[in-house]
């Protein structure tokens, strides 16, 4: 977007005195000093160094939190008016970087060390150990080739989404009443849903799904017994709580386009199919494509309905990465090596998503 | 009585029975899909009036095949029966609700202040950090997006079990903020894309300042926006579940976590898990009913630029 920034253009004539300025800088290094101050007392008191108990890390939090808000404060008295414009970035800034930045950092440093919670021994660095376990953990790697599943499931979504979306934008009665009935699935929660269509829906015996398929002629309907069908099962039960998602995007977009456009294609004789083909999809390509990344990203966090309704089962077939993590965790409380795939599923997925991106941008605006 | 002069060709009878066919096969999409979408809520709402021989049979229709049974809310607590009578289910119940309304309400506050804040400074000045100018930081922002929650949640739960944070709301609070962070940035620097300079500059002029102009001048303007990414911010709070289940135990457990531990327990107790589902699912079907206007704003900013 090229009509960010500069555009509330204000000459302001600050006149910063020299005393302000140490008013400022002091203000900035001092609180700097106090959470440094607290940082050494915590690793101090930690060691044992200085004959307390250290109950917990309180104490440096507290030093981080009078750093920013001193750091806040020291802007404006530092550059004024320009200052005063950095106080809307900065709170969320070292948000961020106290809640991503350093944990991230943190992370790097679990990753490569052995670290069981329930055992005493507490923390070890172990080198490559982690990353040759998770180079021979078929489960590891059967739950990414899970999640490449996963992913493509969305082209099916997309196609109905974008169905849906159509008809909503059509001449049609009632059509505020359907948007309700259509949305209401995002607002349910993951766990509920896992109950309320997987474990009792889907239950073999009494569920309405499984009295369906048997009228259908599936003589004994089970939807977790087979791990290719327990896959297209967890699809089925995640797409319905996305469809409508993207369905609203690709709304908003069909909505947006001007309806000249379309007349004049008619006009023109490009009509039903074509008229789609030629006309409404190409100018939806921007929007479609949004839409697919943002649900590709939701897609990669998939976890939920997978722990509640199959744990991951039979043998590890509808296993997504997250819900594998989470169980390594619940079941050998191993940090260190959880860590390490987490980070390893966060290199693949930048990796995979920037060149997705990159090939979109390439296929959107070509070179010749 | 004379023949009559004009009438339709042959040919476009055809046509109208082609525009009726195509007609019914709309609706037939639509209430299909609605169906689909409605069918799973109405089949929980009715099981929690069920008792296990209805649900053996397979009965569906209230008052048809079946006599709607407070059995399902009395397990809960939630039931005219036992209103009066003090019940620890319904003690946990409530407390577990009110973790989640809590956790939920302030960091999609907090979220959205925040958020606001520096939507509106990258869309209306030009910053510099270091080698970082605003195309730079609005991605810094909106890149936190691809980040999958696994990865900051082994860290977190130990850096929280350090600050003693673990299984406290504010940690939960602080954590979802972060999570929703960016959605509302999203939506937000698209709103205020959307409101035109002038505004502000005829508010300087008139001698207030900068923080003065977005508190009393943009904000309200801005105020559909920020509904929208409220109450976007609010289903996904409330729907969490994956950092709930890890970093809560007994005191700051939300709504999911009660959820899902009762799935857990076998010995299918059809009636009250349904109760409990319908009551857990209950404030976001309202939510979604009464202000899906501002939750399709939302998610339409994305989208139309």
């Amino acid at each position: 977007m090229s009509a960010e920034g500069d555009l509330l253009h204000v000459v302001t004539s600050d006149q910063i005195g020299p005393a302000r300025e140490r008013l400022g800088r002091g203000l900035i290094w001092g609180s700097f000093g106090v959470m440094v101050l607290a940082f050494v007392y915590c690793t101090l008191a930690d060691n044992g160094a200085l004959g307390l108990e250290l109950t917990n890390w309180r104490p440096a939090l507290y030093g981080y939190l009078i750093w920013a808000t001193c750091f806040c404060i020291a802007q404006v008295v530092l550059y004024g008016e320009q200052g005063k414009r950095r106080l809307f970035l900065l709170p969320a800034t070292l948000f961020v970087v106290a809640m991503v930045i350093f944990p991230l950092i943190f992370a790097l440093g679990i990753a490569f060390s052995n670290w069981n919670l329930s055992s005493l021994e507490g923390r070890s660095f172990n080198g490559w150990d982690n990353a040759r376990q998770a180079w021979g953990d078929p489960f590891y790697w059967n739950a990414l080739k899970n999640m490449v599943y996963y992913t493509l499931a969305i082209l099916v979504e997309y196609t109905i989404a974008f169905g849906l979306a159509l008809i909503l934008a059509s001449q049609i009665r009632a059509r505020k009443l359907f948007r309700v009935a259509f949305l209401l699935p995002l607002m349910l929660s993951p766990v509920a849903v896992s109950w309320m269509v997987g474990k009792s829906m889907m239950e073999a015996r009494f569920g309405p799904l499984a009295r369906l398929g048997r009228e259908l002629g599936w003589d004994r309907p089970s939807f977790f017994g087979d791990p290719e069908i327990a896959r297209a099962t967890i699809m089925v039960m995640d797409a319905w709580t996305f469809i409508p998602f993207m369905m609203i995007m690709i709304l908003a977009g069909l909505q947006a386009i001007p309806k000249e456009v379309q007349e004049a294609a008619k006009v023109d004789g490009a009509n039903g199919w074509r008229g789609f083909w030629e006309v409404t999809f190409p100018l939806m390509l921007p929007v479609s494509l949004t839409a697919i990344l943002i649900r590709i990203i939701f897609k990669l966090k998939l976890a939920d309905i997978i722990i509640n309704v199959t744990s991951g089962g039979p043998g590890g077939a509808t296993d997504s990465v997250t819900s594998f993590i989470f169980r390594e965790y619940r079941d050998r409380s191993n940090v260190g090596y959880g860590t390490f795939l987490a980070i390893l599923y966060l290199v693949l997925i930048v990796l995979a998503i920037t060149a997705f991106m990159k090939a979109v941008d390439r296929w959107m605006n070509p070179r010749y | 009585m004379a023949e009559q002069i004009f009438h339709d060709h042959e040919s476009d009878h055809g046509h109208r029975a082609k525009w009726f066919a195509g007609r019914v096969a709309v609706y037939g999409i639509l209430l299909l899909w609605t169906v689909i979408c409605l069918f799973p809520i109405y089949w929980t709402i009715t099981t929690s009036f069920k008792l296990a021989p209805d649900v053996m049979k397979g009965n569906m229709v209230p008052w048809w095949d079946f006599t709607p049974k407070w059995k399902g809310w009395d397990s809960l607590g939630i039931s005219p029966k036992y209103w009066a009578v003090e019940s620890t289910v319904r003690e946990e119940f409530l407390k577990r609700f009110t973790n989640s309304a809590i956790v939920s309400v302030s960091a999609s506050l907090l979220a959205v202040v925040l958020g606001s804040m520096t939507a509106y400074g990258l869309s209306r000045f030009r910053y510099k950090f270091g080698f970082m100018r605003n195309p730079d930081i609005s991605f810094f922002f909106l890149s936190q997006l691809i980040l999958p929650p696994v990865v900051l949640a082994l860290p977190f739960l130990v850096l929280y079990k350090e600050l003693a944070l673990l299984d406290t709301r504010i940690g939960l609070i602080l954590l979802y903020t972060l999570t929703v962070l960016p959605i509302v940035i999203w939506i937000m620097r698209d709103q205020f894309l959307s409101i035109p300079v002038e505004l502000e500059e005829a508010a300087l002029v008139d001698g207030l300042s900068v923080w003065g102009a977005f508190v009393t001048i943009i904000l309200p303007i801005a105020l559909p926006g920020m509904v929208a990414a409220f109450i976007l911010s609010l289903v996904l709070t409330w729907n969490e579940y994956f950092f709930a289940a890890l970093l809560t135990s007994t005191d700051a457990k939300t709504l999911p976590v009660m959820v899902a531990s009762q799935t857990g327990s076998q010995g299918i107790n059809w009636w009250s898990m349904a109760a409990l589902s319908t009551a857990a699912i209950f404030p976001l079907v309202i939510i979604g009913v009464v202000l899906e206007r501002y939750i399709i704003k939302g998610m339409a900013a994305g989208a139309v630029k």
